[in-house]
This record gives structure tokens, C-alpha cells and sequence, in this order.
């Protein structure tokens, strides 16, 4: 059985990922890629990893789905109504992907694979939790919160319309000053 | 933590789901079409409106497809068919009483992986039929779609911090005594507002809204329109029904066996559901979004942070 699901999950994980680059239209090129991530995510539950395989469903689904607007948003051609390719630098990139291929099989093949020692963790999700954040969880905290405020902090100064448009120069104005109406205290 | 249902269990939720969506689809059309008269009618008029929804399946099964020009066939009919698939997979942790089809040790971020599901496909459909409005639809539950997952990713985490613990089961042990909804009003609120926007459903309607001529769904037709619209339901069901192993106990209750308080207090989620839908109108969505951002966000997190004092004092 899991060698059934591992074939499938495999083959369709490297197939949407070749077609990736085959497809000319945006948005199948980004869902495919999103079919082959799941397909990853799948293959991580079945090494035993339920909790980083469904997290890994969550976030690649909701990341691919915005991205897929960006991506969009931007391409001259997204629906590849017109010849295009997502391709360049054809030759150096295969030579590099098929060294890099040869490289890890290579791995996979020659590395004294150690025995497993002891025995899978009951509940791998507190295990690696607790690997993860255990000692750390300070810092991961206060990482959390400067990635957050670096996040806040540019979305403040990209924007083009600042406090003082809507408060005025002084910051004095009663109501913000917004073309669009409505909100939160207005 | 919930026991294991029967296998033949995986083969009656999609149907039981169905059932419940239609019935409470054939109660909306009651009320809706008494909204538009200004009274509810005769009783043989009110079971017709009732049926309304059944008969309109059965019409769009039949109907002749209609193919948009330069249309992208594929992902269109990913997208209807993606819908009622991620409801269906996100119930498979539902404990009805004690019982749910898997109670996986992560249900809950399971659950919400295939919410997420969800998105994709209402982008997807909006995107395959290459229309301007359905083009917006998809965009604009795409675009919204951030400011309702998070308050709504941070509802459900507060559940499980209550809980100590992602596996359904354990969140309706945890409430024997004491109703999550009880000491978490706030999360409780706020995972209601964002079912309801989760399936587009109600005051957030846009994706799909009148102004844009159905949004997402407004090129599908036959059989795939009876999918996505059919999904959009299931996903309404499956995100009322959820709140109650979340924030309502689950199974637990007097008197009555745990799979009839699950049946009852769903019920009851879906009947405020319906009615909310009817008295609030749609919301411009700009206002909702800085509410969503301003207010629910950091109430959530406040919510999360007390509850996580009161976990940890314990």
C-alpha cells in the first residue's frame, strides 16, 4: 500500500513539475506546481511526518493561490494565448539540473545509510516542536515579531498615501482624510 | 478522544453532507422567496420554494453546457470540481458524537489546510472560463482571502491551545465541563464571521455577487455549476458544523446520545447562519477588510494570548 501511494505521489510529483515548465499559460504553470507540491506534502505524511505533511498542504495551497495573482498580475501573456516559454538559458540549465541530479542519486546510492537507532517518537509533532522551538522559543518569538513588524514597516513606507495625507501635516485632523469611505471609526 | 466510525462511515458523509446542505438550502429558498413577497405564503407554496433547490440541480444536469471563447477547460473544471472534494476531505475529521470517519492527531490544521483548498478552486473557476467577471470574482476571494484567514487561522488555534491539543477528539474532551465558546467569546465570534466568508457566504457574498453577475461562478453551467455552487454549500455545512466539536462541545450534553447534540447544535449553527445571511446586507468589502485587519486580527490575538495565560496556570 505504501509503496502504491509513494509510486503515484511520486511520478505525479515530478510530472506537474516537469510540466511547469511545458506549459505556456501562467495560471496552469502555477497550479501544476501546486499539484506537485501537494504530491511532496502527501510523500512527507507517509514518512510518518503527518503534521509538517499537512502544514506543508496548507501553506503551498494558500502561497501558490496568491502567488498565482501575482504572477498574473505581471506576465505580459498569462494565459499564453501567444507562443512563450518559461524556459532560459535552455543548455547551461540542463546540464546544471542533470550534474545536480547525478549528484544527489549519487548520494542516495554511496552514503552509509546509518541503521535506525531507537524508535520512532509516539507523537512526532511535540517532537519536533520541541526540536524546533524547545530551548529556543524566546528567540523564535522575538524573530517572529521582527519579521512581522519588518513586514508592517514596508508595507507603511511603500505605501503611497501616509498618515500625514489623511491626517494632515500636523496629524491634527478630526476624521482621516480617505478617498474611499467607510472603515473602521469613520 | 473520538473513536474510530465504520468503514462504510467514509461512504455515508459525503451523502449525509449532502442532505443537510439541501435541506438548508431548501430553507434559505423559503425564506428568501418570502423576503421578496413580504410574507412566507401558503403551505404548498412554501414546500415548493422548499424543493426549489433540488429541481434546480436536476435543471442544470440536463441543461446544454456553455463553452466561453479561449476558455481553459481544464482548470475550470478543477476548479467546480475542487470545491465540493476539499468539503468533503475537510469533514473527514468531523466527529459526529464521538465518532468521526479519522480522527487524525492533526485534524484541526487538516481542517484548514482544506479550507485553503477551497481558495484555489474559486480562483481556479474564476480564471478557466476567460471572462472579465468571473475573472473578478476569483480575484476578489483571492484578495480577500488573507484578511479572513488569518482571524480565522488564529480562532482555530485558539481552540486547540484550549485543548492543548491539534486532534479533534481531544478539543471536545476538553469541553465536558466548560464550553470553549463560553470562555472564548471572542474567538468563537470571530471563527463565525470567517466561516461564513470561508464559503463566500452571507454579508460576504462578493466573490459571487449580483454585481458581478454570479462572480466566480458566473460562466459555469451544467454539471459543473451544480459542483461549485453544490461545493459552496457542503463548504457552509462543514464550516458550521465544525464550530461545534471547536467551540461547543461536541457530542457532550445532557440526555440525549452525543450524535443527536452534534445534529442539534449543527442544526442550530446553520439555522443562525441562514437567517444572519437574510438580515445583514452584503458587505463592501473595503470596510470589512479594515475591521478584519484593525480590530479582529489583534482581538483574535488577544484572545489567543488569554487563553494561553490561562492554559498555562493551570
Amino acid at each position: 500500500m505504501d509503496v502504491a501511494v509513494f509510486s503515484v505521489a511520486a511520478v505525479l510529483a515530478v510530472v506537474s513539475g516537469v510540466m511547469v515548465f511545458r506549459f505556456d499559460s501562467m495560471a496552469r504553470a502555477t497550479f501544476s506546481l501546486l499539484t506537485s507540491l501537494l504530491c511532496v506534502g502527501g510523500l512527507v505524511v507517509l514518512l510518518g511526518l503527518d503534521y509538517l505533511g499537512i502544514v506543508i498542504v496548507l501553506m503551498m495551497t494558500i502561497e501558490m493561490a496568491i502567488m498565482a495573482v501575482f504572477m498574473v498580475m505581471y506576465m505580459m501573456d498569462p494565459a499564453g494565448l501567444m507562443p512563450m516559454t518559461m524556459m532560459h538559458n535552455k543548455k547551461g540549465a540542463a546540464v546544471v539540473c542533470g550534474l545536480v541530479f547525478l549528484l544527489l542519486a549519487a548520494g542516495i546510492l554511496f552514503a552509509p545509510w546509518p541503521a535506525r537507532r531507537g524508535k520512532a517518537p509516539t507523537d512526532p509533532t511535540m517532537e519536533l516542536g520541541m526540536s524546533l522551538m524547545g530551548p529556543q522559543m524566546l528567540t523564535m518569538m522575538t524573530l517572529g515579531m521582527a519579521l512581522f513588524a519588518t513586514i508592517v514597516a514596508t508595507v507603511v513606507l511603500a505605501t503611497r498615501r501616509g498618515r500625514y495625507d489623511r491626517l494632515g501635516d500636523d496629524l491634527r485632523a478630526g476624521r482621516a482624510d480617505d478617498p474611499v469611505r467607510g472603515g473602521v471609526g469613520r | 478522544m473520538a473513536e474510530r466510525a465504520p468503514l462504510w462511515a467514509v461512504f455515508v458523509l459525503p451523502a449525509l453532507l449532502l442532505a443537510v446542505a439541501l435541506v438548508t438550502a431548501g430553507i434559505d429558498a423559503v425564506l428568501a422567496a418570502g423576503a421578496r413577497k413580504g410574507q412566507s405564503g401558503s403551505l404548498r407554496e412554501m414546500a415548493g420554494r422548499a424543493t426549489e433547490p433540488g429541481r434546480e440541480v436536476l435543471r442544470l444536469l440536463v441543461q446544454q453546457p456553455r463553452r466561453t471563447r479561449a476558455s481553459d477547460v481544464p482548470l475550470a473544471r478543477i476548479g467546480a470540481a475542487l470545491l465540493p472534494v476539499a468539503a468533503v476531505l475537510a469533514a473527514v475529521v468531523l466527529p459526529l458524537g464521538f465518532r468521526s470517519v479519522s480522527d487524525l492527531p492533526e485534524g484541526i490544521v487538516w481542517f484548514n489546510a482544506m479550507e485553503a483548498l477551497a481558495w484555489a478552486a474559486v480562483w481556479l473557476a474564476g480564471w478557466g472560463p476567460n471572462s472579465t467577471l468571473s475573472l473578478i470574482g476569483g480575484y476578489r476571494f483571492l484578495a480577500q482571502g488573507l484578511a479572513y484567514e488569518l482571524p480565522h487561522m488564529l480562532a482555530i488555534t485558539t481552540a486547540a491551545l484550549g485543548a492543548e491539543s491539534l486532534r479533534v477528539g481531544e478539543v471536545v474532551d476538553a469541553q465536558a465541563g466548560l464550553w470553549f465558546a463560553v470562555w472564548m467569546p471572542a474567538a468563537f465570534g470571530i471563527y463565525l464571521l470567517s466561516a461564513m466568508a470561508m464559503a463566500f457566504w452571507g454579508p460576504f457574498d462578493q466573490p459571487a455577487g449580483r454585481d458581478v453577475a454570479g462572480g466566480a461562478a458566473a460562466e459555469l453551467s451544467g454539471a459543473d455549476r451544480v459542483l461549485f455552487l453544490g461545493g459552496r454549500w457542503l463548504l457552509l455545512v462543514v464550516a458550521a458544523a465544525f464550530s461545534v466539536p471547536l467551540f461547543l462541545g461536541g457530542g457532550h450534553g445532557p440526555l440525549l446520545p452525543g450524535w443527536a447534540w452534534t445534529v442539534l447544535k449543527t442544526a442550530a449553527v446553520l439555522a443562525f447562519l441562514v437567517w444572519f445571511r437574510h438580515r445583514v446586507p452584503t458587505l463592501r468589502m473595503d470596510r470589512y477588510l479594515e475591521l478584519t485587519w484593525v480590530v479582529l486580527t489583534p482581538l483574535a490575538i488577544v484572545q489567543a494570548l488569554a487563553v494561553a495565560v490561562v492554559i498555562l496556570n493551570r
